[in-house]
């Protein structure tokens, strides 16, 4: 059987056919405005490049920067109702308080807080109200909204406040969609219920684009299921997706991560993603991405959301070296898509790092007879180079162990074959890495959430996260023979006397069939 | 550096950031509390910074703080008037209102919280702290080592509760707050130390809020410089560049309710080859080199910045990978007393060292 990658960029909609561990084709076709021209085109080439007989195609993996552009741009958000369980705690700090104005009014900015809410060991702050409940419904059905973000005070701990309150909220509301926070986020009230708004507004958009991807694999005449790949590297069933639009936040480096662990079969590795202007520079820990340890803005917005450690420069295949000599420059500019008209070895008269490349013969690309044209310091202009590399590489690097530094993306010729003591791997196919990255996402399941450990001991309380976990990945489609630990971390509650610690464990599995 | 007069809501994200600084990896992170200060001040205005000369001597002046585990107070936010029942019990025991406020600690969550509450009661905030950074405990502020009492200390909780607490001691006081803050949801707004003008003046650390704005303030202009602020905050505040390097260890464990523990960074550039033991009890406390001498330890701060971003980061932050410069300040004079020492010295969180000053160890 074969499946299908695809990863929607904000530039190029790339795509590959794998069978088995084998890449059969990979391409890359123009992002279109309404995305699915440039999944159609992909799609469309790819099948006929790796010559797969469709009706033999298991699954579509779709990578999608969609929805983060949705907030970034602050376009298709729904009117949102955001309702928090606290009272009496919490009131000093309304949700949406810290939101820029423009993102605020695109999701309309109503909120209602009402009684509910735990304490870290599971007590109620109160009870719910359900005349309180019934009455904030039909303010938010005069309202005329008709998604819900609920948000209870540690619903990581128990999420019971915020099943509750979404079900009697329904009873009243019965068109509504509801987005609970505890699917969602971890802790942190602010960020997780940040999280859970954003995706309220988003449900309808998600409903849209998941439509449109089926209706672009009808139209090349694929009748398979698709997935869409989350920000953890893993996927989400076209009914998850539906739901939770905001867990693809991201999803493009880790994918791109990904794929260059699996191209070149390495798991820990330091991965350079080099495009036309930047870049991306990341660690590959047990096959993937190191995740970045602080809040991450979407838009404006600060979420706490696990994305990717990424570290980026100004180098791309693109980038323009100026001055000579001792007083030469590397970037930060960059001729970008205009490289083959502007590069000195495309014809132009700009000096690009890709120039570079091709005149000290590492790189066959443009017209190899235009090297007399270009200075003859360009083995100190790579030196300065290979030291920018070497600078982003050892950043990111995370032990003395050499491990191989993964180059993928159209600019990675720039990469030298060793980066200071590392030695470097060029993967085939590496310019579809993020593709690759998406055809084999596997499935998760996270548990991040406070024990008390006053009844059990701290083992009991990892194999109870343990099969917490399990459980959440067995639902979402993993095969339960293939799941493992992927990351563990407990961390003791600070300042208090007691016997709380603070679990965070995720495990993935390969899909089902 | 100019002393700041007054605090507006401009100042905030200063504030905020120089907070976290000079939390030296402890106190939690002062965001919830930079948002309720902007809150307040939009609504009731700017907050007058008295310089605690100008304090009447016969003027009541009572910290205000948040005590507990900041990682509640990011979850259950307060409801908002719990820091001013606690100080409108205090009054009420004393007899009188409170003339001025000021923080406890000047790291962490506590650095903002109490100019929210200084803005809601239309109070000024003392240009002063208890601490010059943060520390753990009640009685670790240098009004202990001046005899004065943290009772009575007035204790709520967003359901109404306030309790009012009288003890022998202020290491007492300690113990048994920290128990209520427990039944209290794990976090709770207090007010204690109650003391005249004329005691603050000779007991408090001072200058703590202009030296936490001017730390956020050149954090902020350095970053937006693309340069990390390590070498100017070294320069402005007789700091020591300790070290740069990559956390390669994390080795947390939690003892009596506190997260201690230790990491190891392996150097770079300059550093490279070489290695540095941090060891925490939620605040860094001691850097120790590949040999096992120490470099710095408290009641020195010992504060990490992330080696990108020049962002301060906490020892919950701190994992595997983190590329960081580790950096060291003068903690103020009157730590150093023998009676200081005592309170919050290496001795005290149980490390063999004697202390030696920073600036000691660094001519050395």
């Amino acid at each position: 059987m074969f499946r299908i990658g695809i990863d929607v960029g904000g530039t190029n909609t790339d795509a590959v056919v794998m069978e088995g561990d084998r890449i059969l084709a990979g391409v890359k076709s123009p992002t279109t405005e309404d995305v699915m021209g440039g999944v159609v085109e992909s799609l469309t080439k790819v099948l006929d490049q790796s010559g797969a007989p469709k009706e033999r195609v298991s699954a579509v993996m779709i990578g999608t920067t969609h929805f983060t552009n949705a907030v970034v741009e602050r376009r298709h958000m729904a009117r949102t109702a955001a309702v928090r369980l606290c009272l009496p705690a919490a009131q000093c700090l309304p949700p949406m308080v810290d939101w820029p104005e423009d993102i605020r009014e695109a999701v309309g900015g109503r909120f209602w807080m009402a009684r509910g809410g735990n304490e870290f060991d599971g007590r109620q702050i109160s009870g719910l109200d359900m005349a309180e409940l019934d009455r904030i419904a039909a303010e938010i059905g005069a309202a005329g909204i008709d998604t819900v973000a609920v948000t209870s005070v540690f619903s990581p701990v128990s999420d019971e406040m915020e099943r509750k309150a979404a079900a009697r909220l329904k009873e009243r509301l019965p068109g509504a969609d509801f987005t609970l926070s505890s699917e969602i986020g971890r802790l942190g009230i602010l960020e997780r219920e940040n999280a859970a708004i954003m995706n309220a507004s988003l449900r309808a958009l998600s409903e849209r684009t998941v439509a449109a991807f089926g209706r672009a694999l009808e139209a090349v005449g694929l009748t398979c299921p698709y997935y869409i790949t989350q920000n953890d590297g893993t996927l989400m069933s076209r009914e998850f997706v539906q739901a939770y639009p905001v867990l693809t936040f991201a999803s493009g480096p880790t994918n791109s991560m990904r794929g260059a662990s699996f191209l070149s079969g390495e798991a820990d590795a330091i991965v350079a993603d080099v495009g036309g202007t930047s870049t991306d520079v990341g660690a590959l820990v047990k096959g993937f991405p190191r995740p970045a340890s602080t809040t991450v803005d979407v838009g404006g917005v600060r979420t706490n959301f696990r994305m990717p450690d990424v570290f980026s420069i100004a180098l791309g295949g693109g980038t323009i070296i100026s001055g000579e000599g001792d007083a030469v420059k590397i970037g930060p500019q960059s001729v970008g898509y205009r490289i083959t008209r502007e590069a000195i070895c495309f014809g132009g008269q700009t000096l690009t790092a890709t120039d570079v490349a091709v005149g000290l013969g590492l790189a066959d690309v443009g017209d190899a007879s235009t090297r007399g044209r270009m200075p003859n310091d360009l083995e100190s202009i790579k030196e300065k180079i290979n030291a920018l590399i070497l600078n982003a590489v050892e950043r990111m690097r995370v032990s003395p162990q050499p491990i191989p530094v993964l180059a993928v993306g159209g600019g990675s010729i720039l990469i030298p074959d060793r980066v200071g003591d590392l030695p470097v791997i060029r993967p085939e196919h590496f310019s579809v890495a993020n593709a690759v990255g998406a055809a084999i996402g596997q499935i998760s399941g996270e548990v991040d959430r406070i024990f008390s450990l006053a009844s059990k001991s701290r083992e009991e309380a990892l194999a109870e996260a343990r099969k917490e976990a399990t459980d959440k990945a067995i639902a979402a489609g993993a095969d339960p023979a293939s799941i493992e630990l992927l990351d563990q971390e407990d961390v003791p509650l600070a300042y208090l006397p007691g016997n709380a610690t603070r679990i965070r464990l995720k495990v993935v599995g390969s899909m089902h069939g | 550096m100019r002393p700041i007069t007054e605090i507006t809501r401009a100042d905030m994200a200063h504030i905020a950031l120089g907070g976290a600084f000079l939390g030296t990896g402890g106190g939690g992170d002062p965001y919830i509390g930079k948002l309720m200060a902007e809150q307040a001040i939009a609504e009731h205005g700017p907050v007058p910074v008295l310089d605690v000369e100008a304090l009447d001597d016969d003027a009541l002046v009572v910290p205000v703080a948040m005590m507990g585990a900041p990682t509640v107070m990011l979850e259950k936010l307060p409801r908002g008037d719990e820091a001013i029942n606690a100080l409108r019990s205090l009054e009420a025991v004393l007899g009188r209102k409170a003339d001025a406020i000021f923080c406890i600690e000047a790291g962490g969550l506590n650095s903002t919280i109490p100019i929210a509450v200084a803005a809601s009661a239309g109070l000024p905030i003392v240009d002063g702290d208890g601490m010059g950074r943060a520390f753990p405990e009640l009685q670790m502020v240098s009004m202990t080592m001046f005899g004065i009492h943290a009772c009575p200390m007035a204790m709520a909780d967003e359901k109404g509760n306030a309790l009012v607490l009288n003890t022998v001691d202020n290491l007492s006081t300690e113990k048994f707050a920290r128990v209520i803050t427990v039944e209290m949801g794990g976090a709770g707004l207090i007010a204690l130390y109650p003391m005249t003008g004329r005691q603050a003046k000779e007991a408090i650390l001072r200058g703590s809020l202009s030296l936490i704005h001017n730390i956020g303030r050149i954090i902020t202009t350095e970053q937006a410089a693309n340069r990390n602020p390590a070498d100017l905050l070294a320069r402005e505040l007789n700091g020591v560049r300790l070290f740069e390097g990559r956390v390669t260890d994390v080795d947390r464990r939690t003892e009596g309710g506190f997260a201690r523990g230790q990491a190891r960074l392996e150097g770079l550039e300059a550093y490279a080859g070489r290695v540095l033991t941090l060891k925490f009890q939620n605040e860094f406390l001691v850097a120790e080199d590949e040999t096992g001498r120490p470099l710095a330890m408290t009641p020195d701060l010992i504060c990490l910045l992330d080696l990108e971003t020049g962002q301060p980061i906490t020892t919950e932050q701190m994992g595997y990978g983190f590329r960081v410069i580790a950096f060291g300040l003068p903690c103020d004079p009157k730590w150093r007393s023998p009676h200081g020492l005592d309170l919050v010295g290496p001795g005290y969180f149980g490390y063999a060292h004697q202390y030696q000053p920073i600036e000691d160890i660094e001519r050395n």
